[in-house]
């Protein structure tokens, strides 16, 4: 079948295999392959993108649902050679080791914080529960989340 | 969206710190906050072709036949590979690491759930799995054996009917440590004595990133290229040779990044050996990579020890130990330990405390089950031994109407005692325990925590406080003791400082995100003085890097480490020689300080790293006798294991309507000698603290009584998330090792084996006075705590 959706800005279409899932042509059509794949049932969030800005796994969104959907993943969020906040926080509190649940982790932290730009640590790790990570115990996650709200809102000019 | 400054225009980590040990940010942190760290799946060479494998849905059949004919009709199958065809090339069956042979793809039976029975190639990942349906196994069921003692009862079906002389389900001869006679006088001598049974359940490392390789055979050459994340590839190198018949040389392993390995990539596996088998006879790469419930039924499982500990004491102290325990490594014994210890060292058992006598038993068992057991993050059984002891202490606290810290402090082996013999042999190295429990009894409020829970137990509230203080042997090990299938447990350093005065250590250890980019570089930064980002850490490729056993057992700091400390010493001596020619003095008259040699007594008169690395390549004078040149290598042979120790304090909270534990505080205070980059260190103990979580509330391998595995995936393998784990207490002690270069003792391990005791004494903390619990065997899930809090026998797995 034929499809036809934006990944990372980009118009992409093509033919596909309608039982096809959205982490494989990500990995396998395009060759983004820092989107991950870890569990096969939705548990593990290592293939987390943001489909019009909001995190889902990608094992579990067919490619077929893309039609007319923006796709953003882990690829984008460096803009011209700079670091988005959000990576920079991960590199800031050590909120990685493997690197394996990475991408999805900052995925979904990016989606938070463009909804709630100033999350307590409770809303950080319910957000985040969805995806597992197996080296760090979230501790420094978290921390990194809240380094890069507290950077971007320092960026951001204050409201009056 | 917000951005920040390029992390390249970031102030270089040497403007922040100086240079050698401290916080040092990783080095590559980059590559994965990018999206482009290269794991297994990644990889994708020309040509390449896809396996995958068809396992068995019983856990003990014969296989009466086996049709593959529908499969090889499929338009993008190329070959179906089977018992048979491995016959051929003398690969239907395969060493373990524990010296058993384990069939790579099942011939004559299946003997546990998930075994693999083909291997399919194709040319897309999903034909490959669509052509394991049109594979037709006739399959004769058997009585499967799944629970261990039962496999040692006479009647029990016999499952390794392949070894020729095997009339039962015994793995290996019971297995002994300590001194029998010696235990029972110091029990006939006790005031108290307690029993317990518990079972330190099968679970499994599940790194996010399952199990995988591509086989690329050269029929042309012969060379045999495979790209595998696993934890020892020298060692794989070694086995593959031995196993394919195949020239050393000619093999080369390359490891890219690993998404974790915590030991379920330690061992070889059958898929590994198909991908193998199906690129020399297809020649093309083919690649094959496990599904979770592959990984979770098939691949490294770990602990499946079902234990009897008891203990006594005599005038307030703790005297004697005595364990009986059955290991149960389900249908092959791969599990992973040193030759000369079949047990692991399972015989840590005496904990941190100065007895009078113990004595270990362990057998080991064959049942209907997926093989290992690895040591998922644990040297070696420790974890099994820690859980045991420090259980038992809890115990006989108990028993005794003391405080469980109180009987810990009374019984520690004294800092003066050190080095310190057990009596089951182990010669631990350094040590000042009390002052460590101190620490974290300060750091918790233990007093105050006592308190608060007799306030709450009166309004009904059920909180728990459960300590554990635990002493592992890790930096396996000395070649006179310690080797794996003959090859002794060292590891190499090769050190070359180019020039410009940059430098490339080539190291055997292999990370699966420990950080040795960053932490190897700073071992040779502390040394020579070169900043560590000018230091490349090159490792993860046979053909680049020397030969050495890897990492597992937490042994990269204690035996890398020690190699990479070593060689950048040998490299700095000769660097002295060469200053001094420069210098036109004598060695003698040189001293050192960090990047520099410079003439005692005149100070200003010096020559710096840099400088002597450019002279070792001029065309300038060097001292007589000595090539040109400034580089080194070293195989590092430890001198004995490293003794890092903790003391751990869990605060939980049971919910008295739903039985569901909260842990509420986590105190972890470690002394893992003296830390190369504490960052790194607290990351390794909070990654460590989480699985230790999960082990004792979630993590779970459990079977009915036919062999299905209920734990499949990971909708029913249950792993903490971000909501399950408290916000870590971390703190301190440091006393170095006397023997290690560096005066580390290796620390990755310590978390996942201190915790799950602490987690269970608070359960038990919380339950014992109200509800007179003594035991609840982990996992502390609420069906099993409620049935506790009953009065009723555990619900069955």
């Amino acid at each position: 079948m034929h499809v036809s959706t934006t990944v990372n800005g980009e118009q992409v279409s093509g033919e596909i295999e309608p039982r096809q899932l959205l982490v494989h042509f990500l990995r396998e059509t395009l060759g983004l392959t820092g989107t991950h794949w870890g569990c096969d049932t939705s548990n593990c969030g290592a293939c987390v993108v943001q489909m019009d800005g909001q995190p889902v796994k990608s094992c579990t969104v067919l490619t077929a649902m893309c039609e007319g959907h923006e796709i953003r993943t882990v690829e984008a969020l460096e803009v011209d050679g700079r670091l988005d906040s959000i990576q920079q926080g991960f590199h800031e509190r050590h909120a990685l080791q493997c690197g394996f649940c990475t991408p999805g982790m900052l995925m979904t932290a990016r989606a938070l914080l463009d909804e709630n730009p100033d999350p307590t640590d409770h809303e950080i790790r319910t957000a985040i529960s969805g995806s597992i990570c197996r080296c760090t115990g979230y501790k420094n996650i978290v921390s990194a989340v809240r380094w890069a709200a507290d950077h971007e809102a320092a960026a951001s000019p204050q409201e009056v | 969206m917000a951005v920040v400054e390029n992390l390249e225009n970031l102030p270089s980590p040497t403007t922040e710190r100086p240079i050698g040990f401290g916080r040092l940010k990783r080095k590559e942190d980059l590559r994965f906050i990018r999206g482009e760290g290269s794991y297994l799946d990644d990889i994708r060479l020309p040509g390449m072709v896809y396996g995958a494998v068809l396992r068995s849905p019983y856990a003990h059949a014969r296989i009466l036949s086996i049709d593959t004919s529908a499969a090889l009709d499929h338009p993008n199958v190329a070959a179906v590979v089977t018992a048979k065809d491995l016959e051929t090339l003398g690969l239907a069956w395969m060493p373990t690491i524990s010296y058993d042979t384990q069939a790579v793809l099942a011939g004559d039976k299946v003997r546990f759930q998930g075994q693999e029975v083909a291997f399919v190639i194709a040319t897309d990942e999903y034909s490959a799995n669509d052509a394991l349906a049109l594979i037709d196994v006739e399959y004769e069921p058997l009585p499967a054996v799944v629970n261990a003692r039962r496999a040692l009862d006479p009647e029990a079906p016999l499952i390794r009917d392949d070894k020729s002389g095997q009339r039962d389900n015994l793995a290996s001869p019971t297995w002994e440590a300590g001194d029998e006679a010696t235990t029972d006088r110091a029990f006939a001598e006790a005031d108290t004595v307690v029993t317990r049974d518990m079972i330190y359940p099968r679970c499994h490392p599940a790194p996010l990133e399952t199990c995988g390789i591509i086989a690329d055979f050269n029929p042309e050459t012969g060379q045999l290229d495979i790209y595998n994340g696993n934890q020892a590839p020298h060692a794989h190198r070694t086995v593959y040779a031995h196993v394919a018949g195949l020239a050393e040389h000619m093999i080369r392993i390359r490891c890219n990044d690993i998404g974790g390995g915590f030991g379920n990539k330690v061992p070889v596996y059958p898929g590994y050996v198909c991908a193998i088998a199906g690129s020399i006879v297809a020649g093309v790469p083919v690649k094959w990579v496990e599904n979770r419930t592959e990984n979770l039924t098939s691949t490294g499982f770990a602990r499946d020890y079902i234990m009897r500990g008891e203990m006594c004491s005599k005038d307030g102290r703790i005297t004697g130990l005595r364990v009986d325990a059955i290991a149960d490594h389900g249908a092959f014994d791969s599990t992973a330990q040193p030759t000369k210890f079949p047990a692991g060292f399972f015989h840590i058992v005496c904990g941190s405390y100065d007895l009078q006598a113990s004595h270990v038993k362990v057998k080991a068992v064959y049942t209907n089950k997926a093989p290992g057991g690895v040591a998922y993050r644990c040297s070696f059984r420790i974890t099994e031994a820690v859980y045991l002891v420090e259980r038992m202490v809890d115990a006989l606290a108990l028993e005794m109407k003391a405080d469980p810290i109180d009987l810990r402090m009374r019984s520690f082996i004294a800092p003066e005692q050190f080095p310190y013999e057990t009596t089951t042999g182990w010669t631990y190295d350094s040590g000042d325990y009390a002052k460590t429990m101190g620490v974290a009894m300060e750091m918790a409020g233990y007093e105050d925590l006592r308190a608060e829970q007799a306030e709450k137990r009166a309004r009904g509230e059920l909180m728990g406080i459960g300590v554990s203080f635990f002493t592992e042997g890790v930096g396996a090990g000395p070649r006179k003791h310690m080797d794996i299938l003959g090859l002794s447990m060292n590891d190499g350093a090769d050190l070359r400082v180019h020039p410009s005065g940059k430098a490339v250590v080539s190291i055997s250890a292999q990370t699966q995100g420990q950080g040795h980019e960053t932490t190897f570089a700073q071992i040779v930064a502390e040394e020579l003085g070169i900043p560590p980002e000018d230091v490349e850490v090159r490792h993860g490729d046979t053909d680049k890097s020397p030969y050495g056993l890897g990492t597992y057992g937490s042994r990269s700091t204690p035996v890398s480490g020690g190699a990479v400390a070593v060689v950048s010493r040998k490299v700095r001596d000769k660097a002295r020689m060469i200053a001094a020619t420069m210098l036109e003095t004598s060695p003698e008259d040189l001293a050192w300080e960090k990047g520099r040699w410079y003439v005692k007594g005149d100070p200003e008169q010096g020559a710096m790293i840099e400088d002597i690395a450019h002279r070792a390549y001029s065309g300038e004078p060097m001292p007589a006798d000595m090539e040109g040149g400034l580089d080194a290598q070293v195989i590092y042979d430890p001198p004995n294991l490293t003794y890092p120790y903790g003391a751990y304090i869990a605060v939980v909270d049971i919910d008295p309507d739903t039985a569901h534990v909260t842990v509420r505080r986590f105190i972890a205070v470690d002394d893992c000698g003296v830390r190369i980059n504490p960052m790194v260190v607290d990351g390794q103990i909070h990654g460590g603290l989480a699985e230790g979580v999960g082990i004792a509330l979630m993590e779970l391998i459990s079977f009915d009584d036919e062999g299905n595995c209920l734990n499949s995936s990971f909708m029913d393998y249950l792993i903490p998330t971000a909501l399950e784990c408290p916000d870590f207490e971390l703190g301190e002690t440091v006393t170095p090792c006397p023997h290690h270069p560096l005066g580390a003792k290796g620390v990755g391990e310590s978390p996942t084996v201190g915790s799950p005791p602490a987690i269970v004494n608070a359960v038990i903390d919380a339950l014992n006075e109200t509800h007179g619990v003594e035991h609840v065997d982990m996992p502390c899930t609420p069906a099993r705590v409620w049935a506790a809090m009953q009065g009723r026998p555990e619900p069955p797995q």
